[in-house]
């Protein structure tokens, strides 16, 4: 015999699945959203976007190589998704080098201390986003607002829907009319993060998601519908200090974060039950922070804070085993 | 001036206060740990290895200071000298065992087993075995996953890329025999060290019939039989189409070295033969004359050397 | 249409020979009966060296309750009394005859003409399926009185016929059907009569339309029989799916049966050798083999006689393709790889499948990116994903918590697995180690 035959156990196929093609398919998913941020941000957001992924891209290379002596794992993707998710989360007028940090966060800290894709509890992404929250609040909380296109740190800011969304809850009734009309919401006419502004663009994403079945939709849809009837229930109580749901749901980073970085892979739940619990937690967290908090954005951390719960979360909420119900 | 003053009273206050509560709190909460359990751990490797049968070195210590005396207690992983140090501790006497280390029966290296097929499934020996393998025609030897390699807590055994094979360090074998339970195929046998660390033993397990062996490997036991009766000592069995040597009864005369056709018996760590032409004629002569005497004679040959 | 409700996966059907008809291969010049071909007991032979045999004579034994006796497909002598390597991997006992010609038990019928009228009783009927030696044909090869006679306690209400097929490539029972209609639908009959009720379903997939208009009608004027079309998913020929898929009950996790929630499964390649038995004398030692794979030059379903070499069926199918990877006996995700192709045909010989290198090898393993895809696939609700890693861990107590004896090895998990990791590779190593420690503390009390 000519061939040497390979012995191993069924199965003896596969469906063709392999780690970069969910990944190629999350960075397409991408693509929607980035184009509306250069449609509203021009190219501060092309500049942010592009150092982004190339320092995650650098780190990710650099620590497999030079610290763990492994062949690199630039191939699979991920640090590009990491790169251009820490980029949509950051506003587009940010320094060179906080993107740099951040990105040396999100992938050092974030993901490969803990041995790579795969180990890391939290999104590195949003570790990265978190860790320049803390140390740069102020460029990280001032957003520039749309249609400067050749403007980058020069860019002129002001206040986001959120901004507002807080004075009002404060008690400030004159900002409810400074308020973006709902069209400019969905659409992404607003300042604040690049990715974010655009609910439309981003739910183009989560149809690619789905459709491609990268993703099921236990995780997005929970988070959305714990926000709108949260938001929704304290609007009814008193709509002069509670703005509509639907400005919660497009405003900041709420779509961007149930779409792309709450269904991260590693970082999710395994099971569906798991994914619901999990989905109403960041759904609540979000709403909390958001009212009660000092942060006039709370989806990062309360996706960061589910992380941590994660692990909990899979050893409560087990799969419906077969023919359980009838013991 | 006053607020550092302040500072340092308060933190001092603090701290004291909190020392008493400690000291009142280990004072009456002490728990009785008899000494003797911490000097014993000390000696012991804190692999945690299992050998001994205990749950860890630290259990193993316990037993030894509760137990009446030391039989059945002995960790498979100290040296005897150890083991007598642990007993004068405990006051118990102990029986000096014989030194062990792991031995892999298998020779079967790429090169003597020819690969016929890739096994292509999960890197573990034991998962190869449940379905066979079935990368060579020896359905008896080793796998080549490396499950012995993850079970040694001492870093004895290594795998040799250019045999396939794995290793076992000498110095480093502590015998504790996990390789032996991790093995699927049974192929790590622990045997007595020896003096010199010098071994015979047969380097196969194959059950296989004599044709079937051969083909499947270059130095398989075939199970001829030569070896049982060139043995002077009735140290070799054959079972099954397989020889074992016994090594509480062999001398490691090497008779069956030179008988076996397949040079299947290694003899390790003895000093290569100086005639080698001359000495097989000569050797074998004394084994059909007197048996009985042949076990002097060749232990001063070697000693000889 | 029904199906099962957890889990499945969709693997390319690449059902090559389901419009080839099935021919008759030539006699081997010597054929080789394994004597372990089922669950249970090895046969014991009762033939000796130089013994003359014809087709359809016995020549070993059952071992035990749970096994089946193994007749000769060929005539001829004895040769010796053997070791081979069969289909599992393992060297074992075998019975070598050289063939002689081709003669006949003269007991056996062997004219085409259909039998409709069965005078046998109950116990005649499972003596006669038990002296035939037939054995479940879907590829367990559970003896089938065994599994004719369900426990006292259990009430049975359905016989379930799985003509489902849902492994990719083969197409022997597709072929059955659509050739011998009448026969199974009288051997349905005869195994309702043997468990005394009246309601049968066969669970056919929808990719099989011919297969079900053709029952369909043949089965319009016959009461208590019905022809459900089930859709398409992966493993809905798995027992515990194929149940819940016609009667919408969950079998309970072992050591639960069938039985126990009232139903019988027999696949129809079985149903049609219960047929052949019964009305025709003719014991088990012929069945239909899909031989395919892409590249073959002739994919076809054989219909063999039992202990043939599989080189002989591959060699009729226009001979291995250039960079054959991996020769499978069975279907692509439970199959079992040969290591030549010397290995005879057995009674649970479905299919032989050649796949090319490229198909053949497995990718290089990486991390669990636990994207729960595993999860999602599993049809028994398990979490493949842990059970994989406690069984690297060698943690066999986790693996038990998490209901590792469920897993019926279908192979949903791994082959969805993005990471490529040998998921039911490790986690049938724990299956079988936790099995183990069940029988264990199971001996001890």
């Amino acid at each position: 015999m000519a061939q040497k035959l390979y012995i191993t156990t069924s199965p003896h196929i596969h469906c063709g699945d392999t780690i970069e093609r969910n990944m190629r398919t999350v960075i397409w998913a991408l693509a929607p959203a980035f184009i509306a941020s250069v449609i509203y941000f021009g190219l501060g957001a092309v500049i942010v976007t592009a150092t982004s992924v190339a320092s995650c891209l650098f780190f990710e290379w650099f620590i497999t190589r030079v610290f763990l002596k492994r062949p690199s794992t630039l191939a699979d993707g991920s640090a590009v998704i990491t790169g251009i998710l820490l980029a949509f989360n950051l506003p587009s007028n940010i320094p060179l080098y906080m993107i740099v940090m951040g990105a040396l966060v999100a992938i050092g800290i974030g993901k490969m201390v803990f041995g790579g894709l795969g180990n890391n509890p939290f999104n590195p992404a949003l570790v990265g986003r978190v860790f320049l929250l803390i140390s740069f609040p102020a460029k990280m909380t001032s957003w520039p607002v749309p249609h400067q296109m050749v403007a980058y740190t020069d860019a002129v800011t002001g206040a986001t829907p959120l901004n507002l969304i807080g004075q009002i809850a404060g008690g400030n009734s004159a900002a409810m009319d400074q308020l973006p009309s709902l069209k400019d919401l969905f659409l992404g006419n607003i300042g604040g993060c690049i990715g974010e502004v655009s609910a439309l663009a981003l739910l183009i994403g989560l149809l690619i998601l789905l459709w491609r079945k990268v993703i099921t939709w236990h995780i997005p849809v929970t988070i959305l519908a714990t926000v709108a009837v949260l938001t929704g229930i304290m609007w009814m109580i008193n709509p002069v200090l509670y703005v509509n749901p639907l400005y919660h749901l497009c405003a900041g980073g709420l779509m961007l974060g149930a779409i792309f970085m709450a269904t991260d892979y590693v970082t999710s739940p395994m099971t569906a039950t798991g994914m619901v619990w999990y989905g109403i937690g960041i759904g609540f967290l979000t709403v909390v922070i958001r009212y009660f908090g000092s942060y006039p954005e709370g989806m990062s951390f309360a996706i960061l804070i589910m992380n941590a719960v994660t692990p909990l979360i899979n050893n409560w909420c087990k799969p419906k085993r077969f023919g359980e119900a009838v013991k | 001036m006053s607020f550092i003053l302040t500072a340092i009273l308060v933190l001092g206050l603090t701290g004291l206060v909190l020392g008493l509560v400690l000291y009142v709190v280990s004072r009456k909460f002490k728990v009785e740990v008899d000494p003797r359990v911490g000097q014993i751990a000390e000696l012991l490797p804190g692999a945690n290895c299992g050998g001994c049968g205990f749950p860890g070195c630290a259990a193993f210590a316990e037993a030894c200071v509760k137990s009446e005396s030391m039989d059945g207690l002995k960790c498979s992983a100290c040296k005897s000298e150890v083991m007598q140090q642990i007993a004068a501790i405990t006051g118990h006497a102990v029986e000096v065992g014989v030194e062990k280390v792991a031995v892999v029966r298998c020779a079967g290296s790429c090169a003597n087993r020819p690969s016929l097929r890739v096994y292509d499934g999960a890197p573990s020996c034991a998962a190869a075995a449940l379905m066979n393998g079935g990368a060579t025609g020896c359905f008896f030897g080793c796998l080549g996953c490396g499950d012995c390699v993850k079970a040694c807590k001492f870093e004895a055994i290594k795998m040799d890329p250019e045999t396939g094979l794995p290793v076992v360090d000498q110095d480093k074998c502590t015998a504790c025999g996990a390789c032996v339970k991790a093995c699927p195929r049974m192929i790590i046998e622990l045997r007595n060290k020896n003096k010199l660390d010098r071994r015979v033993y047969v380097s196969c397990v194959n059950k296989d019939k004599g044709p079937v062996a051969k083909k499947a490997c270059e130095v398989g036991c075939i199970g001829c039989g030569k070896c049982v009766k060139a043995c002077p000592f009735e140290a070799i069995t054959l079972e099954n189409n397989l020889a074992y040597i016994d090594f509480e009864k062999c001398r490691l005369c090497r008779k069956c070295v030179d008988e076996c056709p397949q040079h299947t018996i290694l003899a390790v760590n003895f000093p290569p033969k100086k005639e080698a032409a001359p000495a097989e004629p000569e050797v074998q002569e004394p084994q059909v004359e007197a048996p009985v005497q042949a076990p002097e004679t060749s232990v001063e040959q070697k000693t000889a050397e | 249409m029904n199906t099962f409700k957890i889990g499945g996966v969709h693997p390319e059907p690449n059902k090559l020979t389901a419009d080839r008809k099935i021919e008759t291969l030539a006699l081997p010049t010597q054929a080789v009966f394994p004597l372990s071909q089922h669950i249970g007991a090895p046969a014991v032979p009762c033939v000796q060296k130089g013994d003359t045999v014809r087709v359809g004579t016995r020549i070993a034994e059952p071992g035990g309750f749970m096994s089946a006796s193994i007749h000769s497909s060929v005539s001829g002598q004895v040769a010796k009394i053997d070791s081979v390597i069969d289909a599992s991997g393992l060297r074992k006992p075998a019975i070598f005859i050289d063939v002689e010609g081709d003669e006949w038990e003269p007991s056996i019928d062997r004219s085409d003409k259909l039998v409709l009228q069965c005078n046998r009783s109950r116990d005649e009927i499972i003596e006669c399926i038990k002296n035939a030696g037939i054995v479940g044909m879907g590829g367990a090869c559970f003896p089938t009185h065994v599994k004719l006679c369900p426990p006292k306690e259990c009430t049975i209400d359905t016989l379930i016929i799985n003509a489902v097929e849902c492994e990719p490539y083969l197409t022997a029972d597709h072929r059955l059907m659509l050739e011998h209609p009448d026969e199974i639908i009288i051997g349905i009959k005869i195994i309702l009569k043997v468990l005394g009720i009246d309601r049968a379903v066969i669970g056919v997939e929808s990719n099989k339309p011919d297969a079900i208009s053709l029952l369909q009608s043949k089965t319009s004027m016959v009461s208590g029989i019905e022809v459900m079309p089930l859709k398409m998913k992966y493993p809905q020929g798995g027992e515990k799916q194929l149940i819940e898929a016609v009667t919408g009950r969950q079998v309970p996790p072992p050591p639960a049966l069938p039985a126990n929630v009232g139903c019988v499964v027999q696949n129809v390649g079985t149903v049609f050798a219960i047929y052949e038995a019964v009305m025709k004398n003719k014991p088990l030692f012929e069945r239909i083999v899909t031989v395919t794979g892409k590249g073959l030059k002739n994919p076809c379903n054989l219909k063999v006689r039992m202990g043939t070499p599989v080189s002989q069926l591959i060699e009729y199918a226009g001979g291995m393709p250039e960079g054959t990877g991996k020769l499978i006996s069975g279907g692509p995700m439970m199959g079992r790889p040969l290591l030549d192709e010397t290995a005879p045909v057995v009674k649970g010989t479905s299919g032989v499948l050649m796949i090319p290198e490229a198909d053949a090898i497995r990718r290089e393993e990486r991390n669990c990116i636990r994207c729960a895809k595993c999860v999602q696939a599993c049809p028994m609700g398990l979490e493949p994903y842990l059970l994989a890693t406690a069984s690297e861990r060698s943690d066999w107590e986790c693996a038990e918590e998490n209901w590792i004896m469920s897993c019926i090895e279908c192979g949903c998990c791994q082959s969805t697995c993005p990471s490529r990791r040998p998921l039911l590779d490790w986690v049938r190593l724990a299956k079988n180690r936790v099995g183990g420690i069940i029988r264990a503390r199971n001996a001890k009390k």
